[in-house]
């Protein structure tokens, strides 16, 4: 079989297996710091495990570092089926691989040294900024191109998804990531004040709507219908919540500065398109578990489907969330609390996290030329386990979060303070507990994933698939 | 804002919800004939299709009322580039509300303690208790919760007092604060074994464990220090310089401590509380300070 006739499933191979190495790692990152929160000892007076060192690592590990593998992982995978074609570019896919790779491990190395832009989720330093653009144009060619080479008329609507998640990236990171450099490791932002807030925001929110959002819905709509054997719910749902979700993403940020000295007019834009971003969100969550109609039954017995569905429950519970804290009386109470927190991970664990393991639990058999996971009771197992921990942990940091807004705004009659802040965090160690605790059973899931994953493609041999002919 | 970049905000604003309905509305609409079919047609990857069902009417009429929230709430408040909003809200406004409702309130709880002097005041529970409230947000992250201060932050229960021990200097250092200065003295000493002498010394006015040759070696260089502690080491209250004879050390008493601070000198500092607490609220903790440490109240 000649390269050309075959899907090139090697860099799909590659991005998989790293997926699950980034996300233990970065899951016990996370787990690390939330034991520091409890027992701060735990840092060790070493510099480089400090909180405030780990907690951007972590972060970036599991979003750019598992979340984005899972991401080129998957969207080099659906593109290729969906097309019926090769990927496009040659090597480039291979220079995507590695480059993403080199970007992790100098993130890795950089942070704990306390190297960073002081931007959140932006923390990399410049000559990282410039090598993760190099890759992300390179991605762009790689998933732009084999659309242009496809076989079929239509363009499947994961891919719209990809394609958002793609280009808005670029340009999210581009400009985000403007600076002047004073030194290799160095720079300021081309932004000051309230400006540079705008745009850090503008950045933040939208690297939660494409990266964490568009992204992975191009996975739901690849590997649900997939998994279930249905057709996808409704085309014109599709449609509608595609450009009403990617156009009104885009004003939300500023609801992550409510009451600073962004302009009121500001605040209230990104207050009413976060509102009315709750239907478009809906709209991907209803078609997503609508495409079960009719298989519900395949609920019982198999665990990827339990996977794939119950993250959509929580995307759609954290998708009611987000606009509900974005309205400003609301916020007054949530902002800077735990609550935030929770919020993130029900987004993150509930959502990203498990339909990127319910898509690799289908990616692995098929990439290794197996008929089925090793164990599909392992794979039930880890649902419950990790479900049981995400449950834990939003429900620890909710409770947290509501306390620690209510403690610190209680006023006494002499107009003095109820609660000093130390109060506030002495009656939240108890929900730090049940978080640690949450946050190592999802760790502990992951783990049951590797020994799975490892038994599976022991000895397997990497399969080369033909590119499938068009249906018509 | 100018009105340029104002009519930009209203237009793109206005463009994307009116994009929004007019996308939802489209879709909405369906014929017979699409209904119809099974469906749309297209095959992917040898089995991905899709149906055409239409869009959930909850759905559909939840999208609609978010636009109709939004519109309203974009009429009321303001968002629209430069227009203000019918309700004439500004978080800057609210803020200057809530500030005046809560001004209002403390007014009318602290006016009673107006017309008391410092005595009454360590003596009446109301007043104390609002003390303590007013030292847990303000005073307790320098002197501690429990007023026993930290190093470098005075200790407020003990006996010892940097700037007098009669209630005129406590308020006076209360409402416009302190800043207590100690030079480096090793110059002055002749460098490090006259520092390491000079602790002995220091040590021996207070009665501690010392090495009785060294401290009679400084004994005759202590006047340079006694500018400030006076002769006798007890200290100058005009000046904040500590009194050296008594049990209380604001950075410690081990030699490493007292060799630092007299190696490379202390610069300490109290903020004034006068801008933030006000001159009743002022001397409300004077007389806290004064009950706390023994001197006033029963």
């Amino acid at each position: 079989m000649t390269t050309a006739t075959a899907y090139n499933d090697k860099v799909v191979r590659q991005f998989t297996i790293m997926t699950i190495v980034w996300g233990v790692v970065g899951m016990l990152v996370g787990v690390i710091i939330a034991a520091q929160l409890l027992w701060p000892a735990l840092n060790f007076d070493i510099p480089w495990l400090s909180y405030g060192r780990l907690r951007p690592l972590h972060t970036n590990a599991v979003i750019f570092a598992f979340g984005g593998c899972a991401l080129f992982a998957t969207s080099y995978y659906v593109v290729q089926r969906t097309c019926h074609a090769r990927l496009f570019g040659g090597g480039l896919a291979a220079f995507t691989f590695w480059g993403w790779q080199v970007v992790i491990v100098l993130a890795a190395i950089t942070l704990p040294l306390g190297l960073t832009q002081g931007k959140e989720y932006a923390e990399l330093i410049w000559p990282i900024d410039l090598l993760i653009t190099a890759v992300w144009v390179a991605y762009a060619i790689v998933f732009f191109g084999t659309i242009a080479i496809r076989k079929v008329k239509h363009i499947y609507v994961a891919n719209w998804f990809f394609a958002a998640f793609i280009l808005t990236v670029a340009v999210l990171h581009i400009v985000n990531s403007l600076a002047l450099p004073t030194s290799m490791l160095h720079s300021y932002p081309v932004y000051s004040g309230v400006v540079d807030a705008m745009v850090q925001w503008w950045y933040g929110h939208n690297a939660v709507g494409f990266f964490l959002t568009a992204g992975f819905l191009g996975m739901m709509y690849y590997f649900v219908p997939k998994q279930a054997g249905r057709p996808i719910y409704s085309y014109r749902l599709s449609v509608v919540h595609f450009w009403a979700l990617i156009s009104l993403y885009m004003w939300a940020g500023p609801h992550h500065l409510h009451y600073t000295t962004l302009p009121d007019w500001a605040q209230t834009l990104g207050m009413v398109f976060s509102l009315m971003l709750l239907a478009p969100s809906w709209g991907g969550m209803i078609n997503g578990i609508m495409t079960l109609s009719g298989a519900w039954h395949k609920l019982r017995t198999d665990p990827i489907l339990k996977f794939l569905i119950v993250s959509l429950s929580f995307y759609g519970m954290s998708t009611f969330e987000g606009p509900m804290m974005s309205i400003k009386t609301v916020n007054a109470l949530s902002h800077y609390t735990d609550w935030t927190i929770g919020h993130v991970h029900s987004g993150a664990l509930g959502w990203v996290a498990m339909i990127s393991i319910g898509s690799v639990y289908m990616l692995v058999p098929r990439l290794f030329g197996k008929e089925q996971m090793y164990s599909i009771k392992l794979i039930d197992v880890h649902f419950w386990v990790s479900t049981i921990g995400v449950v834990l942990y939003i429900a620890s940091m909710w409770m947290a979060g509501v306390m620690q807004g209510l403690m610190w705004r209680a006023v006494n009659e002499d107009g003095t303070l109820t609660y000093t802040f130390i109060e506030s965090i002495a009656r939240s160690y108890p929900f730090y507990g049940v978080r640690l605790l949450g946050g190592a059973l999802f760790l502990g899931g992951m783990l049951i994933m590797c020994v799975n994953v490892w038994r599976t493609i022991r000895g397997a041999k990497a399969a080369e698939e033909p590119v499938m002919a068009p249906a018509h | 804002m100018s009105s340029f970049w104002s009519g930009w905000i209203i237009l793109l604003t206005v463009a994307n919800i009116i994009g929004a309905v007019w996308l939802l509305w489209w879709t909405s609409r369906m014929t017979a004939e699409e209904k119809a079919t099974e469906t749309t047609g297209h095959v992917w990857d040898g089995d991905l299709k899709e149906y055409n069902n239409p869009l959930p009417r909850w759905w559909l009429w939840l999208f609609y009322l978010t636009v109709g929230f939004s519109i309203i709430y974009l009429v009321l408040f303001p968002g629209l580039g430069n227009f203000q909003g019918v309700l004439g809200w500004s978080q800057t406004g609210q803020y200057e509300a809530e500030r005046e409702r809560m001004d209002e309130r403390q007014q009318a709880f602290f006016s009673r303690f107006a017309e008391m002097d410092l005595a009454q005041l360590a003596a009446d529970p109301d007043a104390m208790s609002a003390a303590a409230n007013i030292f847990g947000n303000r005073c307790a992250m320098c002197h501690g919760s429990d007023a026993r201060g930290a190093p470098g932050f005075p200790n407020l229960r003990d006996d010892a007092w940097l700037w007098g021990r009669d209630p005129t200097a406590v308020l006076a250092s209360i409402r416009d604060g302190r800043t207590g200065v100690m030079p480096p003295m090793v110059d002055s000493l002749g460098g490090e074994q006259g520092v390491a002498q000079m602790v002995e010394y220091v040590r021996s006015l207070a009665g501690l464990e010392h090495d009785a040759a060294a401290a009679a070696a400084a004994a005759p260089l202590f006047p340079v220090c006694g500018a400030c502690h006076g002769m006798d080491g007890t200290g100058m209250t005009a000046l904040g310089a500590p009194d050296l004879t008594d049990s209380a050390w604001l950075y410690g008493a081990d030699r490493a401590a007292i060799a630092a601070t007299i190696t490379r000198g202390r610069e300490n500092n109290m903020p004034g509380q006068l801008p933030v607490l006000g001159e009743l609220q002022s001397r409300l903790m004077a007389a806290y300070v004064l009950r706390i440490s023994g001197q006033l109240g029963d």
